[in-house]
């Protein structure tokens, strides 16, 4: 059987931490004798990327996102475990395989903070030894798709955030990578540079068919770019699939938002109650959380009885969703087995 | 044939690499180009409070020479200290790594198919010549204003390359030192003591504070088996001809030893270190 292009087997990662209680009594006694704990951060992950996916790892903080990108980039080394990302084992770091990937990191940077960001792409060209006419295509086309061509003489410490994160992803696509590590690339953006990067990562994923992990917290990254989605709590995947089947399998509630003709009673909000649960009451508009066999019942009843000039049936907003996933794994894993003293 | 044609197009490709930091750590260092002119020539003051000192003390004593020097030679001898540290002194290097290590600024460097040693030492040679550069004139100057105080005047070539050699190595030996300092932060995330602890060392035993061979013997014999010499007093003695030409090459070959040795320790405790690095700073 091939194998997949990136493939993770039993993949454990485990920080020891220094624990500080508080006060200066106990800061003298650290001198002396400290206390450290173990964290499991990653505990046995198993995960197969085929090549040209565009993967979203969604989880709580501190759930194991950034650590399993960080293990996979070979900037740390497991505890235990197997990964390949192309055939490569990534902490190895062989030039060969850091020359086909790149990591973007939503709250790092990494171009030369006081030079204009062409000087750090002129490095690049050197550092992955990239042919001067492909560097200047690829430039060309990147600065191009992201509107920075008047930006390239500006030093980066002037650029705003946004136009920061279009510099970040064009520094690190200059060597077209195969494989793309985003870790939460949208964090702090405003909504149009937000969907700027949305919808250029979009095009570009498409037209290259590269592989792309994602970390966000934004659902609406997620929902734009990403067919598969593997949820991380606690160090394991909860869940591993497609976006609508997070939905279907976490909520069996769809929302119905009705618009009255007739003036909102009380009797008419009391008559709606027995199909679900007010989620929402604007007047004229009512929604409603109603269980997903009910809904046709309940359209008919409603339909029959009143006179509706609007009605939107859908799921629930994603973040509703994956906060309710993140819940339950939180309440399955408040058993104090995850981490371990150890002094 | 092959093989040796695309050896030779990688050794090309590399030096190209470095030739392009090289450049763009040059272009970064002029930004601040008020800061760093300052700073460059803040450095002459400590050497005049210094020169004040040994003539204070000259007079005290009443003596017009103490062991092999007279009062002009410990003049000549701290100017030839300050190039020494010009060239081995790395301020900023050994904080730098320990904020990489800290604020997860590494990573960066850990990802790009780079070497993280040989990066940071083309920006520091890249930081000294811009150094040099707006250094060199005021320094002919003060050398040129102070060409009495060198009374046996320019040593013969091959001591001249001698000393040279032993700047450049100087130079190299001052980076690996501190480079490896730097490292320990993968093990201890706060460094500044050990910092403060090497200053302290370097500034009485390379022979920045007083020449080396105005210790007693014994003293001077265990200072000549550490590596600070090297960073002041070594090229200062070249220059002086306080060292016979013919242990000039030995000493150079020693230095030579503890430049392999700290580059092997740099070495092994970035390997190290990056294994146990928990990649800090999100």
């Amino acid at each position: 059987m091939p194998m997949a292009l990136i493939e993770l087997h039993n993949l454990q990662k485990t920080y020891r931490v220094y624990q500080k209680k508080e006060g200066l009594r106990a800061s003298i006694k650290g001198l002396f004798k400290r206390t450290h704990k173990d964290v499991h951060a990653v505990k046995g992950i198993d995960l197969q990327v085929e090549q040209g996916e565009f993967v979203a790892f969604l989880g709580p903080n501190g759930a194991g996102k950034t650590t399993t990108l960080k293990l996979l980039s070979g900037v740390i080394h497991p505890t235990s475990g197997t990964a390949s990302v192309m055939g490569y084992t990534p902490w190895h770091r062989e030039n060969d395989y850091r020359r086909r990937f790149a990591l973007v990191m939503g709250q790092k940077n990494q171009l030369w903070w006081d030079l204009p960001a062409q000087e750090s792409f002129r490095l690049h060209q050197q550092i992955y030894g990239i042919e001067p006419q492909q560097f200047q295509n690829t430039l060309d086309e990147l600065t191009n798709l992201l509107d920075l061509r008047e930006l390239l003489g500006q030093p980066v410490r002037e650029l705003s955030l946004g136009e920061r994160m279009k510099m970040e992803l064009t520094a690190a696509l200059l060597h077209s990578p195969e494989v793309l590590f985003l870790d939460e690339p949208t964090i702090g953006l405003d909504v149009v540079a937000q969907h700027n990067i949305q919808q250029f990562l979009k095009y570009y994923q498409e037209k290259r068919k590269i592989t792309i992990l994602l970390t966000s917290h934004y659902m609406k990254d997620v929902a734009a770019l990403c067919k598969r989605v593997v949820i991380i709590a606690d160090g394991r995947i909860q869940y591993d699939g497609s976006l609508s089947g997070i939905i279907d399998e976490t909520t069996n509630r769809k929302l119905v938002t009705l618009q009255f003709a007739d003036p909102l009673t009380d009797q008419l909000m009391n008559s709606l109650k027995r199909f679900g649960t007010v989620v929402r009451h604007e007047a004229p508009r009512v929604t409603l959380g109603v269980t997903r066999d009910d809904v046709p019942a309940m359209l008919t009843a409603i339909l029959d009885a009143h006179d509706i000039d609007d009605l939107i049936v859908e799921e629930p907003p994603l973040e509703e969703v994956i906060a309710e996933v993140f819940a339950r794994v939180s309440e399955s894993s408040a058993v104090p087995a995850t981490e371990d003293g150890n002094c | 044939m092959v093989t040796a044609i695309s050896s030779q197009r990688h050794t090309g490709s590399r030096i190209k690499t470095w030739w392009t930091i090289l450049k763009i750590s040059l272009e970064e260092r002029f930004v601040y180009r008020g800061d760093f002119a300052l700073g460059t020539l803040m450095r002459f003051l400590p050497i005049i409070t210094q020169i004040f000192l040994w003539y204070a003390i000259f007079e005290a004593s009443g003596k017009n020479r103490i062991e092999a020097y007279t009062a002009n030679g410990v003049v000549a001898y701290y100017m030839l200290t300050m190039i020494s540290r010009a060239f081995s002194s790395m301020p900023g290097l050994c904080s730098g790594i320990t904020l990489l290590v800290r604020d997860g600024e590494i990573k960066k460097y850990l990802i790009q198919p780079i070497d993280l040693l040989g990066f940071l030492l083309i920006t520091r040679i890249a930081h000294k010549l811009c150094y040099y550069a707006i250094a060199l004139i005021p320094f002919a100057f003060v050398f040129y204003l102070c060409r009495g105080f060198f009374e046996s005047g320019w040593p013969d070539v091959q001591v001249l390359c001698a000393y040279f050699l032993s700047l450049i190595l100087g130079f190299m030996l001052g980076f690996f030192i501190e480079a490896s300092l730097g490292l320990v932060s993968f093990w201890f995330l706060e460094v500044t003591s050990l910092i403060f602890v090497y200053n302290l060392l370097n500034f009485f035993l390379s022979g920045h504070m007083f020449p080396l061979d105005l210790l007693p013997v014994w003293a001077s014999e265990f200072v000549s088996l550490l590596p600070f010499q090297y960073l002041a007093y070594y090229p200062a003695a070249i220059f002086l001809g306080t060292i016979p030409p013919d242990q000039i090459w030995q000493g150079l070959a020693v230095e030579a030893c503890w430049l392999v040795i700290f580059i092997i320790i740099a070495r092994v405790m970035l390997n190290r270190g990056i294994h146990r690095y928990s990649g800090f700073g999100g």
